[in-house]
């Protein structure tokens, strides 16, 4: 599993409010709310993200409320992947139960910036910096959540009565 | 190595004599909580993946709360959406306009949380329930979906700060004030992925409202659950609530905690968390500048009673400054029921308020309340985000009950001694 694209970079404790405002969660439908992901810091993202794209935050990234629609609105988008330092622990379960692939490492967080070309390579932990030249490691996923995700999420994974730990 | 209150309780749910901290674990849950915006996406995933019958009817919770009394035609659908979807499994616990109010106080009135059960929630303040020692917290939609399913959940065991509560709150001094200088001490992620455990002789001095807003607002600090022991207080607010047996977990004596915070309740003063974070922690002493537009006096954080009869006090014959705006949202239709009959809503009509049923409307920016570019607002409600309570160059300044009355009077942030 890898991914390769543009980096749209933010800072620390980007939370959900901003990833998708509650005024837009009167549709359950990604496709119908998605279009105003990240408005309220970055009111172009939608209109600049391309397929494959990633994004890359600081530390604490989906703090705040536990709606997947922020998650599933990323997705949505085209983004193929978010590394942050850390990410705020809803967001991250939530993340890995719809299949939205995420990262937590601290170097690539502080080394990448905006507008590089990353490629991840998500069996390994590598991120590599196309533009800097650089790579960073991040930690990739434990067995069982790397399970989960081959298996198409927590849904899937649950249909084939091996959700348990 | 023992074990904290947390992981107590986590152990026993998952049929395990014990549990460490990191260890995956699979826990039976005894409820599972959704809203108005959230079960929407569960029914869809629950739907989708083929499911055709609930693990328990009687252990899944369902509250229009968020966009209801429906405030459009697409929030109408959803909470229609729920209604079929409750209706269809007879979901014992469905509450909807008439009957249910803001979903963190419901479900503890209503006595479907107790003492060392294990709940999840579609909503990030699932995590509330701790005040009564049950470990409890938010998950997203998909989570919830599963669990309505299967009745059980993956978790993984978190490790624990012990916070360490001394001494005797002041006068105006509440939960509330103890839970935004406890963020402004470790921070929005002070307690990523962590229990926050209470402890010490200061928690018999908080009454339950007061635990419940702490617990409450565990989430802004990062935590997953945050948990209080159980105690005389405990026992009396569950006692005719809670019909089914429970049971008091504590933790071991020689638990393992990541680190301490001590606070002595009688240093902690009136305090307001400015934008756009919750650690952002003032006291409202400093709060003279801050010219204000609206007052916010409710939601899962601080929609209780004693939370409304504490704003009463300070506006009880008194009257809003001039253009403030001032909404008062009792949490649940006991507590709308107990303003109107303890005289309640009429000191906040008197006073130039609105008196609002039970909704969560303004607190996420969904309706009622919306702030204009450039507004301020001082609201006891939970999050201070960019926009969260309408345009991104509007302001919240959280605060207790207290504190927000005084601020309306006064028409800038103060501290209720000053008015």
């Amino acid at each position: 599993m890898n991914a390769q694209g543009t980096v749209h970079k933010y800072g620390d404790h980007v939370d959900t409010d901003v990833i998708i405002p509650a005024r837009y969660l009167n549709s359950p439908d990604p496709k119908e709310y998605s279009v105003h992901c990240m408005e309220d810091i970055d009111k172009d993202f939608t209109k600049k993200v391309k397929e494959g794209d990633i994004m890359v935050a600081g530390v604490n990234f989906g703090c705040g409320s536990s709606r997947e629609h922020a998650p599933a609105a990323i997705k949505a988008c085209g983004a193929s992947c978010v590394i942050a330092a850390t990410f705020a622990r809803i967001f991250y379960r939530n993340a890995i139960n719809i299949g939205l692939a995420i990262l937590e490492c601290p170097a690539a967080s502080s080394g990448i910036s905006n507008g590089d070309q990353v490629s991840v390579d998500f069996d390994t932990g590598v991120i590599t910096n196309l533009t800097k030249h650089e790579t960073y490691q991040a930690e990739p996923f434990p067995p069982f959540i790397k399970d989960m995700m081959e298996k198409g999420g927590l849904m899937a994974s649950l249909k084939a009565g091996k959700a348990g730990v | 190595m023992g074990m904290t209150m947390t992981q107590k309780i986590l152990a026993k749910h998952a049929g395990l004599d014990s549990v460490r901290a990191g260890q995956l674990i699979q826990a039976k849950l005894d409820l599972v909580l959704g809203n108005d915006i959230t079960t929407p996406v569960a029914i869809n995933e629950f739907e989708a993946a083929g499911f055709d019958q609930v693990f328990d009817k009687s252990k899944i919770a369902l509250v229009m709360d968020h966009f209801a009394p429906n405030k459009d035609i697409k929030a109408a659908a959803q909470c229609k959406q729920c209604r079929t979807f409750a209706r269809r499994f007879d979901i014992d616990h469905y509450f909807d306009v008439g009957e249910m109010g803001i979903e963190h106080a419901l479900l503890p009135e209503k006595g479907l949380v107790a003492p060392g059960e294990a709940v999840i929630g579609a909503d990030s303040h699932t995590c509330t329930y701790g005040a009564l020692g049950a470990f409890s917290t938010g998950v997203g939609s998909t989570d919830m979906g599963a669990a309505m399913a299967a009745g059980e959940t993956w978790f993984k065991v978190p490790s624990a700060i012990k916070v360490n509560l001394t001494g005797k709150l002041r006068p105006f001094v509440s939960g509330k004030d103890v839970i935004l200088t406890l963020i402004g001490m470790i921070g929005v992620d002070g307690a990523r992925y962590q229990s926050l455990e209470f402890t010490g002789p200061g928690v018999a001095e908080l009454s339950i409202y007061d635990r419940l807003t702490i617990s409450n607002m565990a989430i802004e600090a990062g935590a997953k659950n945050g948990i209080f022991p159980v105690d005389d207080s405990t026992k009396a607010y569950v006692e005719g609530r809670v019909n089914r047996p429970w049971t008091a977990y504590e933790a071991d004596p020689d638990a393992e905690y990541e680190r301490t915070v001590d606070i002595d309740l009688s240093q902690v003063d009136c305090t307001v968390a400015y934008p756009h974070l919750p650690e952002n922690a003032h006291s409202a002493r400093e709060g003279k500048d801050v010219q204000i537009d609206q007052i916010v006096i409710g939601s899962c954080t601080n929609g209780q009673l004693p939370d409304l009869e504490a704003a009463a006090a300070i506006l009880k014959g008194k009257h809003l400054a001039k253009d403030v705006r001032g909404i008062v949202i009792p949490a649940t239709m006991s507590v709308y029921r107990e303003c109107m009959k303890r005289g309640l809503t009429d000191i906040f009509l008197d006073a130039g308020c609105i008196v609002s049923t039970p909704t969560c409307g303004p607190c996420l920016g969904g309706y009622m309340g919306i702030l204009a570019a450039g507004e301020r607002c001082v609201s006891t409600t939970n999050r201070n985000f960019v926009g969260r309570m309408g345009h991104v160059d509007s302001e919240v300044y959280l605060a207790s009950p207290a504190v927000a009355a005084a601020s309306g009077v006064a028409g800038h942030i103060c501290h209720p001694e000053e008015v």
